[in-house]
């Protein structure tokens, strides 16, 4: 199968607002042909013809979209200056809090959980006029890879509805593959904006640690979580990533004065970029056809002009390792605050304080979440702390120092994003292992605190491949030239999948 | 006193060891990781946000001037200023403490390797500072029910307006040895932390408290005994209690033959002992890692040399500065240093007057005054200004001392000067011989036999024939110019 194969919509809906990219509504609304309110309203429709078998939103604030819309309109009606994203509408992932709106995490802890404010980046959406839909499904405070682990329901892939959309940003991920919004914002901690990128066939950007502001962001792995965008075509992703990037006083790890233009040189070509191919990328038990895909892709950066050349990186063999380490550590004390006292769920009828925090912790986390604290807690105890987080932390400097070294010769590094391409709903639920080896070939950016995107490379069985590009920190603006002049070139439709209704057999 | 050996248990073969842990709240504007106000005693759960309630999502950001306060405090303690260091969070779950962890300082502290020299009773004993590091403050409990404790409780209400104020804690090495010098430490510590102006240092607020670890070893041993941690002690005297009787209790222990366990033990200011605290109050395992939420403080040279330059002159310095420029005894200056408001008021009264009768009256009569009428240095309605003029009054011999009295009472209520309210009140010193030698010819007259004594050298009974005429004028007459004539008249 070949790249071409990708297909548009089955089942195209003519002239529906909802197929559009940012910037196709963008030309619409400044020359009039469109508004914010029927772009809107189209992606309303999208969710209502399409969520009861999607199941990507776990919270739609239609009045809310529909009012910002108006704004928007109102706005430019008046001739207001307004950002290349007023008015389209966004998919947010319900781990980053919306004032008097229900936010979850995707844990039933949080059920009932209606923040006092805003994130940083919802803030910033906000007053860029973007208009946000409503609240993404996902795993259970960012834990998983195929959005199974929702305190909610699982979300389906809109390439086949038997499959998993990957995670944990899986709900944003779909929302954008299957038109329910252009744009969507993801978290990605060990992969969770990019792996579910590459298993819905969309683009996703993990920024640069420190990029975009965690304010607000409901913390997994504080060291490693980085809020960053999904979107149809890489020109969007740019847009939105530029929309919510910038220096934040309220996040002591956001980098001041980083750059955050990352549209201007878009287009300017590969010419002479300096590419390492990562042997560790490559690893034995990758799916034939995702090495294809990839494959075909390398020699297609090569005919745009880079200078691709193996190299290794020997640490990130242990990377995974580490990171399930570090990361489970980090939310073991994350998620003490979840104990009742506070906000969301309380355990009734308790004899006492601990038994009330115990009964309460024991209904409200799912089974990922607390195999996850119960890991990092032992590998934070006196006497482990050495041998386990002492050690990770090691790996983690190496990992770092390997690509420092790397970034000497290369621009930048590619690989697949993932070994697979989308998997049945269910298969690897009950094998944790399975489950994290998913992430192998995102998690050391994750661990560096460098930038990586998921473009879309093509199809394997009918299932979307993506190609991973990795830059050094606020490497961005090369990163996202490179994946555009490779998105060009490769010439997929960026319309979006509609899922097939009812029986949820086969995808499109 | 031989400050090295306790005694208290009647046996001279024990010295105790003590280390202690002092918190003390900052005096910033806002809390230590938030623009939250510090303000104490508001209502109940007004000065919060979403970054001290530990709300989901929310984030710390250091508060620079906490910081820089912190350093200052290193400073003054002669301690090092680590290049780097780091927030570390340590995790245990309590329902005051909103993300069930605390963000402190582990094993990079802001500030290691110092020392306090402390004055016992006129011997200076140099205390090593362990580390001096920055933590927050966690809210508070209100526990209703039967125990007033957590366990049992029927209800419990927090306030979390504590919740992220800025503490530090400054760590002393094992070196003191008895609960006087325990006390003397806190004194001085809190002398330096006033001085400063980083902490209004006040006690009964809680503004500083004090973790005690007490045990007792065989003199001349090396190694030392088992450690009992005394919590949350929070007035100097309940300090010099609790260590104490703790001292005391574990010499009885031990003389009782009786073994020693570790532990956290709480004193009961009420029944004046220690007891053992419940087990489950506190972890044992804090799993302290870095706080990933919070970049690592890197002290540059320029901040501490900064912070360095602007140090304020220092209790130890100015008590030196002070015994060469006054010539008063050690006592006496250590008492002025203790509190700059005091000290200021002191070297303001100072300029062209005895510094013995000034200390005198600042440290006496003005501290009665104070309490009196209910005011503190802050709140003084006598200005330096007027206490100079009335001891003018009294140098001069206008006035005399008792009168002097009065009328500094009566400067509390009156923003008169002291010459208006002697004049008022007619206390004028009576100078005039002629108007005494009147008086003095009839207490002679009215004590013969006091009068015989005298002649035959008992010259004590003196005192006695002034007290005499003092009475019958009222305190007005001049104690010296009577004396003078009393002598002349019996002698004569």
């Amino acid at each position: 199968m070949s790249p071409a194969d990708w297909a548009g919509p089955a089942d195209p809906v003519p002239g529906s607002l909802a197929d559009l990219t940012a910037h196709e509504l963008a030309e619409r609304f400044a020359d009039g042909r469109a508004t914010a309110v029927q772009a809107t309203e189209a992606a309303l429709e999208r969710i209502a013809a399409t969520d009861e078998q999607l199941h990507a939103f776990l919270t739609v604030t239609s009045d809310q979209a529909l009012k910002a819309a108006g704004e928007v309109d109102a706005a430019r009606e008046r001739g207001a200056p307004l950002g290349p994203l007023a008015g389209v509408p966004l998919a947010l992932k319900d781990v980053l809090v919306t004032k008097g709106v229900r936010t979850t995490a995707g844990s039933k802890i949080l059920d009932e959980f209606v923040p006092p404010y805003d994130a940083t980046v919802v803030r910033r959406l906000r007053d860029s006029g973007v208009v946000i839909l409503g609240k993404t499904n996902m795993d259970e405070f960012a834990m998983g890879s195929s959005t199974e682990n929702s305190g909610f329901g699982t979300t389906r892939n809109p390439w086949d509805p038997t499959q998993v959309p990957g995670g944990s940003s899986g709900g944003s991920a779909a929302a954008v593959a299957a038109g329910q919004a252009p744009l969507g914002i993801g978290t990605d901690t060990g992969g969770s904006i990019r792996q579910p990128a590459a298993l819905c066939g969309i683009v996703g950007v993990k920024p640069t640690y420190g990029l975009v502001s965690r304010y607000g962001l409901i913390a997994f792995a504080s060291s490693l979580d980085q809020v960053g965008p999904f979107a149809r075509d890489v020109r969007d992703a740019a847009t939105l990533l530029e929309t919510i990037a910038g220096h934040d006083p309220m996040d002591s790890t956001s980098i001041p004065d980083a750059p955050v233009d990352f549209t201007s040189g878009l287009t300017e070509g590969i010419e002479g970029l300096r590419v390492g191919v990562v042997k560790e990328l490559f690893l034995e038990g990758t799916e034939p056809g995702v090495l294809a895909r990839v494959r075909e892709g390398l020699d297609r950066l090569e005919r745009l002009g880079a200078r691709l050349e193996e190299c290794s990186l020997p640490s990130f063999e242990y990377a995974l390792s580490a990171y399930y380490l570090i990361a489970p550590a980090e939310c073991s004390s994350n998620l003490a605050r979840y104990d009742g006292v506070r906000w969301g769920l309380r355990a009734k009828d308790s004899a006492d304080v601990v038994d009330m925090m115990q009964r309460t912790r024991q209904a409200g986390f799912g089974a990922e979440v607390k195999r996850r604290i119960m890991l990092g807690t032992y590998a934070l105890s006196a006497g482990y702390y050495d041998a386990y987080y002492g050690q990770a932390q090691k790996v983690r400097t190496l990992v770092r120092r390997e690509l420092e070294d790397a970034y000497r010769r290369f621009d930048l590094l590619v690989g697949p994003t993932a070994p697979t391409v989308a998997f049945p709903v269910g298969e690897k639920a009950d094998d944790p292992l399975a489950m994290y080896l998913n992430d192998v070939f995102t998690i050391p950016v994750n661990l560096a605190g460098n930038a990586a995107v998921s473009v879309p490379a093509g199809l394997s069985e009918g299932l979307p491949v993506g190609l991973q590009l990795i830059a050094p920190a606020l490497g961005e603006a090369t990163m996202l030239r490179a994946a555009w002049a490779f998105e060009q070139d490769l010439g997929l439709s960026t319309r979006p999948i509609r899922p097939t209704a009812a029986t949820g057999e086969v995808g499109p | 006193m031989t400050a090295a050996v306790a005694s208290e248990a009647g046996t001279r073969r024990y010295e105790t060891v003590i280390g202690i842990e002092t918190h003390c709240e900052l005096g910033t504007a806002t809390k230590m990781f938030c623009a939250c106000p510090t303000v104490f005693g508001a209502e109940p759960n007004t000065q919060v946000c979403p970054v001290c309630l530990g709300e989901p999502g929310s984030l710390p950001v250091a508060n620079g001037r906490a910081v820089d306060y912190a350093a200052r405090i290193g400073l003054a303690l002669h301690c090092r200023i680590a290049e780097r260091s780091q927030f570390h969070r340590k995790n245990y779950f309590y329902p005051d403490m909103p993300k069930n962890y605390q963000i402190s300082q582990y094993d990079e502290p802001l500030c290691v390797d110092g020392w306090l020299d402390v004055d016992v009773e006129g011997e200076v004993r140099r205390i090593g500072i362990t580390r001096v590091h920055l933590e927050e403050d966690t809210g508070k409990s209100l526990h209703v029910g039967a125990t007033g404790r957590i366990h049992g409780a029927d209800y419990s209400l927090v306030d979390y307006n504590r919740a992220g104020i800025p503490l530090v804690e400054v760590v002393s090495e094992p070196d003191l040895r008895s609960a006087e010098e325990a006390r003397a430490y806190a004194e001085e510590l809190r002398a330096v932390l006033l001085a400063l102006g980083v902490s209004d240092a006040k006690l009964e607020e809680g503004s500083m408290r004090f973790d005690v670890n007490v045990s007792i070893r065989p003199l001349g041993q090396a190694e030392y005994g088992t450690k009992i941690e005394l919590k949350n002690l929070n007035s100097l005297r309940s300090l010099y209690r609790a260590v104490a009787y703790e001292a005391d209790r574990q010499h009885r222990v031990l003389a009782e033959g009786g073994k020693l366990t570790q532990e956290t033990r709480h004193w009961d200011e009420g029944a004046g002992r220690t007891e053992p605290m419940r087990s489950k109050e506190f972890a044992t395992d804090y799993r302290y890692f870095p706080e990933p939420d919070l970049v690592p403080i890197e002290a540059t040279a320029g901040w501490v040399d900064g912070l360095r330059a602007e140090l304020p002159e220092l209790p130890a310095e100015r008590r030196a500065r002070l015994a060469e420029a006054t010539g008063l005894p050690a006592k006496e200056v250590g008492w002025l240093v203790r509190d700059p408001e005091v000290l200021a008021y002191f070297e303001a009264v100072l300029p062209g007057r005895d510094p013995k009768v000034v200390a005198g009256w600042v440290m006496g009569e003005l501290q009665h005054d104070l309490r009196e009428f209910g005011h503190t240095m802050a709140s003084n309605p006598v200005g330096p200004e007027r206490l100079g003029q009335l001891l003018d009054l009294l140098a001069a011999g206008t006035i005399s001392a008792t009168a002097a009295k009065d009328v500094l009472a009566e400067m509390f209520t009156s923003e008169a000067s002291p010459a208006t309210v002697v004049e008022r009140k007619g206390l004028a010193q009576i100078s005039d011989t002629g108007e005494l030698e009147a008086v003095v010819q009839r207490v002679v007259a009215a004590n013969p036999d006091l009068a015989d004594k005298f002649r035959g050298g008992k010259r004590g009974v003196l005192g006695a024939l002034v007290g005499q005429v003092m009475r019958e004028t009222h305190g007005r007459a001049n104690p010296k110019l009577v004396s003078d004539l009393l002598e002349r008249h019996i002698g004569g």
